[in-house]
């Protein structure tokens, strides 16, 4: 399928004064026309620094991206003029965030947020503009537009902004959605609802989404494909049935093995990885999950391991993928 | 040989709950707003034995960490009893409250802000045990206090840190250690890795079992994420909207549940695995949690129930034995 937009070599750091924090440390990944792809990986990791700087939105002067290309739709979106760059993001590119109430403003009505963008991205008049809002909140599932276009942010529940976000974020009918962990600070039940909801709008509407979360369960109804980041690289990638029925990376593997899952049978004890993950500002030589690794040789310690093929559409940044144990004979 | 008080009262559970109430008066004050009454906790009961772990689970509001709260009487209770090793807790005076207070213990969701960022970690350990009189000479308290480090998994160098120097696994680390010192029978455990990264998570679990294990603690395990309370908890109380919805031991709730909302919840949590998600059957549910402001008439939860009769909608449900062994609040099983 086409390649939609494409991350070529992206470094991404933030210079403080305790030292150069490599938040994005080299990475290469792409989304295709349609698709769902998820970075995965815990706090720090580098997938929400992934996001912003896609969309450029990485915070000055502190953070720089001082390397690779963002190639969307074949255009390299870092060579863009500031100006250009605005017209990507929200027409082009739409975003959902994790905490709807911070990113939607508290003094404006829904109605205004929501048109204000189709006003400017679509020079629709307000009338246009208006129709077109209550249509798209219909099409997220909020029925009664009319009047709730009058309402505040405030008088809506957690789930409901998220519905009103994934509105802004198709408004212009964009190709591509980025949500960063769109579900995380809602309930169960709310969380089934919205993401049913991101995955039959994009099956309709054909839009891509890069879904940037820690829920391995997330990922695993939802993605397509699936990369997993350590410490600012991506340390496997493949299909979302490669990386769970497969993991050929002892941090994909140790993820798996340390969540409890309800389909299975209880275990006596956990099996945690040890340790923490590594100050970004003063990473370990060799491979950055070395000194947490249950299968660490001495190679891992010197050489950075790369991105190595397991299977087609599988990859894997460690030096003994082919030989690690399967999860499901290591999770008895 | 005669039974110590302590063995004869072993058969008693370590804590009993009774139709604990919790309301808040909203509104009507200088501000205004319309008045009302939000009813957090409605009517809960329910009991702990020795050693025993209670998970109780739920989505937020429905008054999980409240009841947690009415149970340490940092929110008095409304109405209702708190028994803890045989004696009422309302009856109590300060001091005798004081005293009982040490022997249940709380582990917080968010160990950033329940540890004070001006003290070392080891001045946070020692100080209730210098406050209660539990180890009054300085020197003792430094080595106890290194003990307790190493008991939470931390070196007793960590001492000298401050909790911004430490990590999110650390300080709940710091903070599990600090509850330890009081020698806890009871911990109330609200949400204590809802913060914390998955690979972090199971290395905490697993030193709460440990020192349940070594201490015979027992635990109110407070918290939303259904994997980790089936993995912790010997029995399981499912919270909606103020009020217990199912209460049982693990293996029967997982495996049988009953109550509509208990399945539905389970159904919605997403399982690890692309393989089993593809063939499992989801059951989301429509609307959302009502206010606890204007809580629905007749049964909270009929609403949003897939199952619910016109007789829901007056007919309150009571908590009743539905399969030995099994309670669930629902008319229509």
């Amino acid at each position: 399928m086409e390649v939609l937009l494409e991350v070529r070599g992206l470094r991404t750091q933030f210079h403080t004064s305790a030292g150069v924090i490599r938040a994005v440390d080299g990475v290469s990944w792409d989304v295709r026309k349609g698709e769902t792809v998820a970075l995965v990986g815990e706090s720090g990791c580098g997938k929400s620094v992934s996001a912003l700087s896609v969309m450029r939105l990485v915070a000055a002067p502190a953070g720089r991206i001082v390397e690779g290309e963002i190639l969307f739709k074949g255009r390299n979106l870092l060579a863009l003029s500031e100006e250009e760059m605005r017209k990507v993001r929200g027409r082009e590119i739409g975003m959902i965030f994790q905490e709807p109430m911070t990113s939607l403003n508290p003094v404006l009505t829904i109605g205004r947020q929501l048109t204000e963008t189709l006003e400017v991205h679509l020079n629709m008049t307000r009338a246009q503009a208006q129709a077109r809002a209550v249509e798209l909140l219909s099409l997220v599932g909020i029925p009664d537009g009319e009047r709730r276009l009058r309402q505040f942010p405030h008088q809506f529940s957690g789930g409901m902004r998220q519905r009103i976000m994934i509105a802004m974020a198709l408004s212009c009918d964009p190709a591509l959605i980025l949500a960063d962990e769109p579900t995380t600070a809602l309930d169960v039940t709310i969380q089934a609802q919205i993401l049913e909801l991101m995955k039959s709008l994009s099956r309709r509407l054909g839009v891509a989404i890069l879904m940037i979360t820690h829920n391995l369960g997330v990922v695993a109804r939802y993605a397509d494909r699936v990369n997993v980041m350590y410490a600012g690289k991506i340390v496997e990638r493949g299909t979302a049935r490669e990386i769970y029925g497969n993991p050929r990376h002892p941090y994909t593997l140790g993820l798996l093995r340390s969540v409890p899952r309800l389909d299975e049978p209880r275990r006596a004890k956990l099996r945690p990885i040890p340790g923490q993950p590594p100050d970004l500002s003063r990473l370990p030589a060799g491979c950055s999950f070395a000194p947490r690794c249950a299968y660490v040789v001495d190679r891992c310690r010197e050489q950075v391991p790369p991105l190595n093929e397991v299977s087609a559409e599988h990859v894997s940044a460690c030096w003994l993928a082919k030989d690690l144990p399967r999860l499901a004979v290591a999770s008895v | 040989m005669t039974p110590t008080p302590r063995e004869m009262d072993s058969q008693q559970p370590l804590l009993e709950v009774r139709n604990l109430v919790k309301h808040f008066q909203v509104g009507g004050g200088f501000f205004g707003g319309r008045p009302g009454i939000v009813k957090a906790v409605d009517g809960v009961s329910f009991s702990i034995q020795r050693g025993e772990t209670l998970g109780l689970v739920g989505e937020s509001g429905c008054g999980k960490t409240t009841t947690g709260r009415a149970i340490l009487r940092l929110e008095p209770p409304t109405s209702g009893e708190v028994i803890f090793e045989g004696r009422d807790l309302a009856t109590l005076s300060e001091a005798e409250l004081r005293g009982m207070r040490r022997r249940m213990q709380v582990i917080f969701q968010d160990p950033y802000s329940s540890l004070n960022p001006r003290m070392t970690v080891g001045q946070i350990i020692a100080e209730p045990l210098a406050v209660h009189g539990i180890v009054p000479d300085r020197a003792a308290r430094a080595e106890r206090v290194h003990e307790l480090l190493r008991r939470a998994g931390l070196l007793p160098a960590m001492a000298r840190r401050y909790p911004h120097e430490l990590s999110g696994g650390q300080r709940q680390r710091v903070g599990i250690a600090r509850a330890l010192a009081m020698e806890p029978r009871l911990i109330i455990c609200d949400e204590p890795v809802s913060a914390l990264d998955v690979s972090i998570q199971a290395q905490i679990i697993n030193l709460l079992e440990e020192l349940q294990a070594e201490f015979g603690l027992t635990y109110l395990f407070v918290a939303h994420d259904l994997s980790v309370v089936r993995h912790i908890s010997d029995r399981v109380a499912v919270m909606y909207l103020g009020k217990i919805v199912e209460i049982t031991d693990r293996k029967s709730l997982y495996e049988d549940p009953q109550h509509p909302y208990t399945k539905a919840l389970l159904s919605a949590v997403p399982i690890p695995d692309p393989a089993v998600e593809a063939e499992r059957e989801h059951v989301v549910l429509g609307g959302e949690v009502p206010s606890p402001l204007n809580p629905p008439a007749g049964c909270v939860f009929h609403p949003r129930c897939p199952i619910a009769v016109a007789e829901c909608r007056t007919a309150v449900p009571e908590l009743r034995e539905v399969k030995p062994g099994h309670q669930a609040a629902c008319i229509r099983l």
